[in-house]
């Protein structure tokens, strides 16, 4: 479903991916490991089309689409999802408003009629459940006063309204206690289908306790310079990155 | 050149037929309007408290004026339905700047009376004595030149301890086919505990005609009475307003005003409200909502003169294309005047690269023992809100409209009529999607 071939991306001037190469196919889940500022969150970024960032050089096809090409609010209607490290704050648009214009707007782009009222709350209702989410904080502002842990169970309710092929979780673990965790990894879990599939960006092993990768990579210095099984997760957690730092830069 | 010019040369020319035309009360003030224009001159751009709006400028062309006061074959009531759903008002009209004689009651029960100044000249003669150009203050200009030339408008009064149950609406359509200028007049009495709430919408219906509305409201509020009034501009981008709200408030009065421009060409809105009773409570809100070459300036003046009182005032924009926004507003709060607290805030966002904000807030404290602050921003669209809205498949148009229906949401909010309320989100709302053709089930589609 996603090709990534040789992609190079810079932020005001300064290139930070120097060349990622990436096949994600449906079904499976992928874990993009790495040292701080190793260009993980960058390249979440840039898979979504955040204008600060300059894409230059190489592609990604995304369902035989040139998702470069496209605009977010595409890349959103084509079934890619990134769930924030640090989900912005909306004050003065309601969850509901928030929720039922990206429910509709992607209908409409693949021609279908708006939800009725009573079935976008219907929906709403059933995919509150998913992460247990509060009826109040549904009928808040976007994310306005939600804890760390709010925030979090927000973003993959969004997910599951939108029912995405292709979901980047970036950091969904950072700042979260243990029940958190739990609660949000359950509800990925219960998205996870043969159709769709998972990055997960994440420093810590912890997260792969609970959303089980097929494949883990290393990104470092803007490159991926390893992947391999699960088993490569423990063995980061077991040594840390400095055998892969040294082994890089020698 | 001096534009007042051309209106005192009218005035001394026809002096006998505005004065034949008009209740005697209100030429009672002229001559003391006429002194105080000798020498004067319109307030040009770049003077103080005029940083963005050149008056001299807009009262230029030279506009007709009804001295006459022929009346209009019309019945606005018929061509113009203005309908905010679920809200029962009692409509008045004037047509230009007359006040329509529509089948609506003046006497409400109660005794509460909306009627024309003529009508009221005779009906209430020592009301309109007592009151009629007791606030505006002929030291400005543009007052001086509406009371030179003004023969008719509005009364609005609510007896001691009467609630006007229903809203009272107001409709001033102007309608012209030769540039012309209304010159109207709107007085508002609530005696002690009295209650009442005004909705003011102003049309323009002929296009391709400069128009200029000047206008001079006076509102008295006596002790423990209450008064919202809405002021809501809907006109045409040649329709120039120069409008003057003058408010006394006494000892437990609250008092809201509302000032709302949706759509328009120029427009200077002055409000001045002197707080002059303990335990008196002031809201001052606006809402600019401004595109193509659509120009707002808004100048505000709340002096407290007594203790314990409270004011807020909040006014809000937000600006595309080239439009213009300014807002000047001064707290004061004079001596002896413990425990008051005082709010202004002005909040406003650019959302095109030549969209121009002037602002500037001042407060002028002489007792300790007070709250008070204000606060000014200049801002555009947050930009990671509008990605966030954008990963989640919401349209750059649509997230925008989203952002700034969202920065309107607490002026809104504030406004104390649930329908109103409700109507004015969805004409918000409306109005940023560009799908405001005019406020609803509208026979008259003006503009």
């Amino acid at each position: 479903m996603l090709t990534i071939k040789d992609l190079h991306a810079s932020v005001e001037g300064k290139e930070i991916l120097k060349g990622v190469n990436l096949t994600v196919r449906p079904g499976e889940v992928h874990a993009i490991m790495g040292p701080n500022g190793s260009g993980k969150s960058t390249l979440s970024s840039v898979l979504t089309g955040h204008p600060a960032f300059t894409v230059t050089g190489g592609e990604v096809e995304f369902y035989g689409k040139d998702l470069l090409a496209l605009s977010p609010e595409d890349r959103a209607h084509e079934g890619l999802f990134l769930s924030f490290q640090y989900p912005v704050e909306i004050p003065g648009v309601s969850m509901v408003n928030f929720m039922r214009a990206a429910v509709n707007e992607k209908r409409r782009y693949h021609g279908l009629e708006p939800l009725s009222a009573s079935d976008f709350l219907k929906l709403m209702r059933e995919k509150r459940a998913v992460v247990q989410l509060d009826n109040k904080l549904a009928s808040r502002a976007v994310n306005e006063g939600f804890s760390g842990g709010e925030k979090k169970r927000n973003e993959i309710f969004q997910m599951a309204m939108l029912e995405p092929r292709l979901s980047i979780l970036d950091e969904t673990d950072s700042g979260l206690d243990i029940d958190a965790l739990r609660i949000v990894a359950s509800g990925v879990n219960q998205l996870k289908s043969k159709d769709n599939a998972t990055i997960v960006i994440t420093h810590y092993q912890r997260l792969l306790d609970y959303i089980k990768p097929d494949f883990v990579h290393i990104l470092y210095k803007g490159r991926i310079v390893m992947s391999a099984g699960p088993e490569l997760a423990l063995e980061l957690e077991e040594k840390g990155y400095d055998w892969i730092k040294e082994m890089h830069n020698s | 050149m001096n534009s007042l010019e051309q209106y005192i040369e009218l005035h001394d020319q026809h002096r006998q037929t505005i004065e034949a035309n008009a209740p005697a009360v209100l030429n009672g003030l002229r001559q003391q309007a006429r002194q105080a224009l000798e020498g004067a001159a319109l307030p040009r751009k770049g003077q103080e408290d005029y940083e963005a709006t050149d008056l001299n400028a807009i009262f230029a062309p030279d506009y007709g004026v009804n001295i006459g006061r022929l009346d209009f074959d019309i019945d606005p009531a018929k061509a113009f339905h203005c309908d905010v759903p679920n809200m029962s008002t009692c409509m008045y009209y004037t047509y230009n700047d007359v006040f329509h004689r529509s089948s609506t009651a003046r006497r409400q029960p109660g005794g509460v009376v909306v009627e024309s100044l003529a009508e009221a000249a005779v009906s209430h003669r020592e009301l309109l004595e007592r009151y009629y150009g007791q606030l505006a203050k002929l030291s400005d200009p543009t007052v001086a030149l509406n009371t030179l030339l003004a023969q008719d408008g509005v009364l609005v009064y609510v007896p001691a301890g009467v609630t006007a149950d229903k809203p009272i609406q107001l409709v001033n359509i102007l309608n012209s086919s030769r540039p012309m200028m209304a010159v109207r007049r709107v007085l508002v009495v609530l005696e002690r505990d009295a209650h009442a709430r005004l909705l003011v919408c102003d049309h323009t219906q002929s296009t391709g005609v400069e128009a200029l509305t000047s206008q001079v409201i006076e509102v008295f509020a006596d002790e423990n009475a209450t008064f919202d009034y809405y002021d809501m501009e809907e006109s045409g981008p040649l329709t120039r307003r120069v409008s003057s709200i003058y408010v006394m408030q006494k000892a437990g009065s609250n008092v809201l005003v509302d000032g709302i421009t949706l759509t328009n060409g120029i427009t200077r809105n002055d409000y001045h409200v002197v707080v002059d009773g303990e335990h008196a409570e002031t809201q001052l809100l606006g809402m600019t909502i401004a595109s193509g070459k659509q120009h707002v300036d808004t100048h505000t003046f709340v002096d407290h003169r007594a203790p314990r009182c409270h004011s807020n005032e909040m006014f809000k924009y937000v600006l595309g294309d080239q439009a213009v926004g300014a807002f000047a507003g001064k707290i004061l709060v004079q001596p002896q005047c413990p425990r008051v607290e005082a709010y202004q805030g002005n909040r406003n966002i650019c959302s095109s690269d030549k969209a121009k904000m002037y602002t500037k807030p001042q407060l002028e404290i002489y007792t300790d023992d007070v709250k008070c602050s204000h606060g000014t921003t200049i801002g555009q669209l947050d930009d990671e809100a509008l990605f966030y809205m954008r990963t989640r498949g919401i349209g750059l148009e649509q997230a925008r409209n989203l952002l700034m229906q969202a920065f309107m949401a607490d002026v809104i909010d504030a406004v104390r009529l649930d329908t109103l309320r409700d109507r004015l989100r969805y004409l918000v709302e409306k109005r940023f999607n560009g799908t405001l053709a005019n406020c609803g089930a509208c026979a008259a589609a003006c503009r």
